[in-house]
């Protein structure tokens, strides 16, 4: 052997040891910003990586936490801030209604209606126009958009809830215990949504929005379980699963530890795609006169009773089911955004 | 280093680890609700080894032999169909699953694939503290996890303000580093090494080669290492097992190996072994097998190596040969017609004065 | 074997090398900046000969070959300077369609994952049949005939019979085997092997190897080896060129680079592999690790782990290729004090 690379065991102990971005930055000679400066370098790097196709001995330093992940690449796409733009807009008059109209006005038993003002066409006093009992369409509008978007996050949360938790019991025990629930989730699947939804509301009444909810989670929870099944049954077999069970982890321990986290992701897009569905499914049943009841009122409803004037007053239809339409679309275009910023293949 | 100051079990002469007759079969299954099934494959069949305390012992052979297996059969990460496994001379079969759990944490295992054996969602910090979730025991007392996460760095050669990060943020050879700390962190006494440096490029791989050997010098160590490449083998292994389809074909002292080699499988994987020599390259002898690895699900009857055997007569399918001592102490050959032969030329530069070629 | 009339696109009654690549420069266009995955490499090759490109991932090795073969994506693949001629015909900026047509029946190029190269749907001898149908407008049985006959070439044992097999059916050393088959069915004047055994078991790589020497032999076709082994080189190739983050470390004949290395950066491969022949307390490894291809050190890009530099390797320019003795080039300031040392075996 010559005097060449003769065994060295501090240095080069301490070169390897040192990330590769902090050599780098250290030759440029940035320390200061050197954290958020580190950050955004290695981002940007990422992306030269996947171009160079040899691989570059250090990834990019987004942060690996799952929200962390999604966040950082939903900064980057325009469709996401268009998509969050309305989304939050709808969310506020969700909540906030009387911020942007007067509560009195939508209710025919308070003398908010005014048979007076029957079909009045959009004006300065009424925005929207009226309907056919005179009541103002942009209020109507306004207080509508609370039932229709509590129906869409809540049967996209219980179904993403209930369809993880059983494909993730089936993917991860495997043997009889997938076997059974996988029968199950391929009978629920060849339920018809609207179908199902029909009969089931027919047949049974619930108070307010809870019959529709309660139909679209049982009908619903099949594709959540489906995917989530499959993405857990991947990361079951990854090596970092194996190396927790070599420690001695517990089966508990693996799934919360390392495979939900890991499985997740794809369930996230199914939700937010979902949102907009439900809130779509909400209108469908209320046209149907199957889904909320009188006195409660969504914009399906308004849909629904707007069709007998349509011809008359088209504006009593075009106002809710233009509002429909940019929620439905701003949460798929946002479950679109979200899905590409989770997509695993991007994570290498 | 103050953490590991190791037992003091050391004066003790037994072997850390024996393994007497360990075999494991896969089931073939056929359905879903109700499983039939309709075959096995005998990936591990007979293996018997002594692991001295800090020693290496290194088990070769070529892809779908059972080397991998029977790593994870140490760890406890697939049951043994059948034979024993002595830690420290307690037969693991008879502890209860309580005393299992605390045994396990004598052997722990580094994988190959250093991209995949760290949870991509965990903070290093989080990978390297686990071993202490899971066995909240073995932080020495008055230590905290974050403490020994920062010592356990900083003895792979990791700096320990990094802890935060997340694995892809380092390059291969150093998440290979963070595994081996995970796989310190219980101070066990024996690490299953499977492929660790396979992965790495070839200026990074001496790098944790030398840390390996480092780790077992200063903790007094015992690795099994799992590995396909001779040479790398050749570095660190004190003793060598080479298997093929789940058998063993020799076992013996790493010289007994490399320079008496007497099984013909053996003979055929360090010829095919290239030199970076291109003198040494063109002189030397060299076998080429003939055909593939048979699938483990049909093999070949008898020795189960006969169908790639230029040695091979009549009685290699019909009769199986059983390990035993040809030449030294210590080494054992299961071979009818074993012969010793030395493959590799003494000095890089010397070339091999052997014949150029088997007939 | 029946066969149709090839027409030949190089120049009739060509004499200089098949190949030759000249200061080629390859860069990726990012968010972040230009990554110059090339950096002026330039080699030569002729009929008959191999050539070995070695180096470690990220070296450019792999884009190296690429850019020759044509199958890089531009954008964000660009070349802006460099030349590649095969037979004397400029490749760089070549249209679509002619490259088209050079591939796969002048220029082949086999990878390290064969399994993924190869349609799981479509049984072997299909794929193999359809190179003939394609390209020399074969009919079908007799595009049948010429698979079955290019299979026995790569030693596939029954071929006949297993023709209708699907590539999941076939070992690692068999599916390499198809792949060869169907590069080699055009009979291509080129041939680039990208990492073709790495991942193949080494009685398994040996195999490959000599078959692929064979070849080369019976039809006089050029070889470029890409390989991160200095092993599987040592055997096959006669030329080397060691690349290091997107440049040219040395050059030479496969004795020279071996027996007397002119770089640090060869010695340093050369010393960290783990030998069959010898042990030894420690290896001797490299420090540190290769730099980013976005921030390459200025001056010589191996000076952080070099254990010879000096403040001259650590600014620009970076050190030219210093030829140290005939065709043995070496990018170092001190080539020709570390070739005079005689290099690894003393």
């Amino acid at each position: 052997m010559s005097e060449f690379f003769s065994g060295r065991r501090e240095t080069e102990a301490l070169t390897d040891g040192e990330p590769v971005t902090d050599q780098l930055l250290d030759q440029v000679g940035e320390d200061a910003e050197r954290d958020s400066q580190a950050l955004a370098d290695q981002v940007r790097r990422q992306e030269a990586e996947a171009a160079a196709s040899e691989q570059l001995p250090v990834s990019g330093a987004r942060p690996r936490s799952l929200l962390g992940d999604a966040w950082y690449e939903l900064r980057h796409r325009p469709i996401f801030w268009v998509s969050s733009v309305v989304i939050v807009a709808v969310l506020a008059i969700a909540i906030f209604p009387n911020a942007f109209a007067d509560v009195d006005e939508t209710s025919s038993l308070t003398g908010g209606c005014n048979f007076d003002n029957y079909l009045q066409p959009p004006s300065s006093q009424f925005w929207f126009g009226t309907d056919q009992l005179g009541c103002d369409v942009y209020s109507l509008t306004i207080f509508g958009a609370r039932p229709s978007l509590a129906v869409g996050l809540i049967a996209s949360l219980l179904t993403v809830a209930l369809g993880s938790a059983i494909g993730v019991i089936a993917g991860f025990y495997g043997g009889w215990i997938d076997a059974v629930l996988s029968r199950i989730v391929d009978i629920f699947f060849g339920l018809p949504l609207l179908l199902g939804g029909i009969v089931v509301l027919t047949a049974i009444s619930f108070p307010s929005i809870w019959g529709v909810v309660f139909v679209l989670v049982v009908l619903g929870w099949v594709s959540a379980a489906r995917l989530v099944r499959s993405t857990t049954i991947e990361a079951k077999g990854q090596d970092y699963v194996m190396a927790a069970r070599a420690l001695g982890a517990s089966n508990s321990r693996i799934m919360w530890r390392h495979v939900l986290p890991n499985a997740i992701g794809p369930s996230i897009v199914v939700a937010v795609i979902g949102l907009g569905v439900y809130i779509g499914a909400e209108a469908t049943f209320s046209y149907l006169g199957l889904g909320l009841q009188d006195p409660d009122f969504s914009w399906g409803t308004m849909i629904s009773s707007a069709q007998e004037v349509f011809f008359q007053a088209p504006w009593t239809l075009l106002f809710p089911a233009g509002f429909l339409t940019l929620t439905i679309l701003a949460f798929i275009l946002m479950g679109d955004a979200v899905s590409e910023a989770l997509d695993p293949k991007r994570q290498k | 280093m103050a953490v590991f100051e190791s037992d003091p079990v050391l004066s003790e002469s037994d072997p850390v680890l024996k393994v007497v007759d360990l075999a494991k079969d896969y089931p073939i299954t056929r359905g879903i609700l109700f499983r039939k099934q309709i075959g096995t494959v005998s990936a591990v069949d007979g293996i018997s080894f002594e692991l001295p305390r800090a020693q290496t012992l290194a088990i070769v052979g070529e892809s779908g032999c059972g080397k991998s297996t029977v790593g994870r059969l140490l760890v406890g990460l697939e049951r043994p169909t059948r034979g024993s496994v002595f830690v420290d001379g307690v037969d693991l079969a008879t502890l209860s699953p309580k005393a299992l759990l605390a045994k396990r944490r004598d052997i722990q295992i580094v994988l190959q694939d250093p991209y995949t054996s760290l949870d991509p969602r965990s903070t290093v910090r989080k990978i390297i503290g686990e071993p202490f979730d899971i066995h909240p025991s073995a932080l020495p007392k008055g230590k905290t996890k974050k403490a020994m996460v920062g010592e356990l760095m900083d003895r792979v050669g990791l700096n320990p303000e990094f802890a935060n990060r997340y694995p892809h943020q380092f390059s291969g050879g150093q998440r290979q580093r963070i595994g081996i700390a995970r796989a310190l962190a219980l101070r066990p006494k024996i690490i299953i090494a499977d492929e660790p440096v396979s992965a790495l490029d070839v200026s990074i791989q001496a790098q944790v080669m030398n840390l390996l050997m480092d780790l077992r010098d200063d903790f007094g160590l015992s690795y099994v290492f799992v590995s396909h490449d001779l040479s790398v083998v050749r570095q660190i292994a004190d003793r060598v097992l080479v298997m093929y389809l789940g058998r063993l074909a020799e076992i013996g002292s790493e010289p007994q190996i490399f320079e008496h080699s007497t099984h013909p499988y053996t003979q055929a994987l360090l010829s095919a072994v290239p030199v970076p020599d291109p003198q040494h390259q063109r002189e030397r002898e060299s076998i080429t097998l003939g055909g593939d690895l048979p699938s483990p699900a049909a093999p070949p009857s008898a020795c189960r190596f006969h169908t790639r055997c230029w040695k091979a007569q009549e009685i290699c399918s019909i009769e199986t040969p059983l390990p035993r001592q040809l030449l030294g102490e210590g080494h054992l050959v299961a071979c009818h017609f074993a012969e010793e032969r030395s493959m590799i030329g003494t000095a890089a530069g010397g070339g091999d004065q052997a014949q150029r070629r088997e007939p | 074997m029946s066969r149709a009339v090839r027409k030949t696109a190089g120049a009739e009654g060509w004499t200089g090398p098949l190949l030759s690549v000249e200061d080629l420069n390859v860069q990726f266009k990012t968010r972040d900046g230009l990554v110059r995955a090339v950096n002026g490499v330039s080699f030569e090759l002729n009929a008959g000969e191999t050539i070995a490109i070695l180096g470690e991932s990220g070296s450019g090795k792999s884009v190296t070959a690429q850019a020759v073969m044509g199958i890089l994506d531009m954008p964000p693949a660009s070349i802006p300077k460099g030349s590649i001629r095969l037979k004397g015909r400029e490749l760089v900026g070549l249209s679509e369609k002619d490259y088209r047509e050079i591939r796969g029946t002048q220029i082949a190029m086999i990878f390290q994952d064969a399994l993924s190269s190869l349609n799981p749907v479509i049984s072997v001898g299909e794929q193999i049949a359809e190179m003939y149908r394609l390209h020399d407008g074969l009919s079908r049985s007799d595009a049948k005939t010429a698979a079955i006959d290019v299979m026995q070439r790569v030693r596939i044992p029954a071929a006949a019979q297993r023709f209708g097999d699907y590539p999941h059916q076939f070992s690692g050393g068999m599916r390499q085997r198809i792949m060869i088959a169907m590069m080699i069915s055009q009979r291509p004047q080129l041939l680039i092997a990208d990492e073709p055994t790495t991942a193949l078991d080494v009685t398994v790589q040996a195999q490959v190897m000599e078959l692929l020497a064979e070849l080369q032999r019976d039809s006089d076709m050029g070889l470029i080896l890409i390989t991160h082994d200095l092993g599987v080189v040592a055997d096959v190739a006669q030329r080397i060129t060691v690349m290091y983050a997107g440049r040219t470390m040395e050059q030479g004949t496969v004795d020279e680079i071996y027996d007397q290395p002119a770089n640090p950066y060869t010695i340093g491969l050369l010393e960290s592999i783990p030998k069959l022949a010898e042990t030894v307390e420690r290896l001797p490894a490299i420090r540190g690790l290769p730099p980013n291809l976005l921030q390459v050190p200025p001056g010589c890009p191996f000076h952080p782990r070099c254990p010879l530099a000096q403040d001259v390797c650590r600014r620009d320019p970076r050190p030219p290729l210093e030829t140290v003795s005939e065709g043995h080039v070496s990018s170092c300031w001190f080539a020709k004090e570390v070739h005079a040392r005689g290099g690894l075996r003393v």
